[in-house]
């Protein structure tokens, strides 16, 4: 796997040469700074199969009778989705080597967990206080500005969908109550599902 | 590669004066210049991410990055992961202008050859 040195005797060799292989050496430079970029701890995989979990719970959620179902219904859907996103983030990084705590995913773990500890808190007390009709926009902006912080050092894809979690979700605190469970399907199913695909096909799993 | 021709006439003389003699030869081997680079971009890379990204080995990627560790282009941070000892590698301010002296040299190689 060692590849071979490239000689250093510049100096014996004609300009010409010289200069081809600065270019070589700056294309090399260039590669390697984009491909140290490309990794990432998320999965794609792991971002479809969580978009699945969110379509079927905002089918489930629609035939709430209680608000404490609906609530429950959605908070079920987390858990699950939160298992699928950490078995999935152990594979890639199983499959490329790694551990899960090492490197990327240590960092993203960091940078994602206090806004889901937020949204978590938020939920309850908003749900306490009969503001239901409040929690897809919060959870929606939370787990977007995780995402978008913990991509901070990743793909420019991982930032991107935070961002679109964050849109979809500042349109939720505005939107009618009965949208609730559409936007929950737009958001948590529709997006982890297209950016999931994008994801898994560019990024590796 | 030297290819024969007009060409070769057409820059002599210009290159030398940007050429090897103040080469950083540090990072200018392969692996090393790899090592520079990832870290450029994410200030700190686990030991495996990196080894993985050069598609180097184990004991060849160790020994570039002591080179580099000595002459103080980079840090190196062992630890343990449970009981698993994991190193990682950050890119010091002086590597990073090593990095930056070394980019400019091969610019200026190339503006050299195409003033021409």
């Amino acid at each position: 796997m060692i590849r071979p040195a490239p000689r250093v005797g510049e100096a014996d060799l004609p300009p010409l040469a010289l200069h081809d292989r600065a270019m070589e050496n700056l294309r090399y430079i260039r590669e390697t700074m984009e491909r140290s970029q490309s990794f990432t701890a998320v999965s794609g995989l792991g971002g479809v199969v969580m978009g699945v979990v969110a379509l079927v719970a905002s089918f489930v959620a629609t035939r709430a009778t209680s608000t404490a179902m609906w609530v429950g219904t959605w908070m079920t859907a987390a858990c699950l989705a939160l298992g699928v996103a950490l078995f999935a983030m152990a594979r890639k990084a199983r499959l490329a080597g790694g551990t899960l705590l090492g490197g990327a995913g240590r960092k993203f773990a960091w940078n994602v967990s206090p806004p889901l500890l937020v949204g978590f808190l938020l939920t309850v007390a908003l749900t306490r206080a009969g503001l239901v009709e409040l929690l897809p926009g919060s959870w929606l902006l939370l787990y977007g500005t995780g995402v978008v912080t913990g991509g901070a050092f990743s793909v420019r894809v991982v930032p991107t969908m935070g961002l679109t979690f964050m849109a979809v979700g500042a349109l939720a605190l505005f939107a009618p109550a009965a949208w609730a469970n559409l936007i929950m399907a737009a958001g948590f199913g529709a997006l982890h599902i297209v950016f999931g695909i994008v994801i898994w096909r560019k990024h590796g799993g | 590669m030297a290819r024969a021709g007009p060409a070769l006439d057409a820059v002599a003389g210009t290159a030398p004066e940007a050429g090897a003699l103040e080469l950083d030869r540090l990072i200018h081997e392969r692996v090393r210049l790899g090592i520079v680079s990832a870290l450029a971009v994410n200030g700190k890379l686990p030991f495996t991410d990196l080894r993985d990204l050069l598609g180097t080995t184990d004991g060849n990627l160790s020994a570039h990055a002591r080179r580099l560790e000595n002459a103080g282009y980079l840090l190196c941070h062992k630890s343990f992961d449970g009981r698993v000892p994991r190193t990682d590698y950050e890119l010091t301010a002086r590597g990073r202008r090593a990095l930056q002296a070394y980019l400019d040299h091969m610019e200026a190689i190339i503006a050299a050859t195409r003033e021409r």
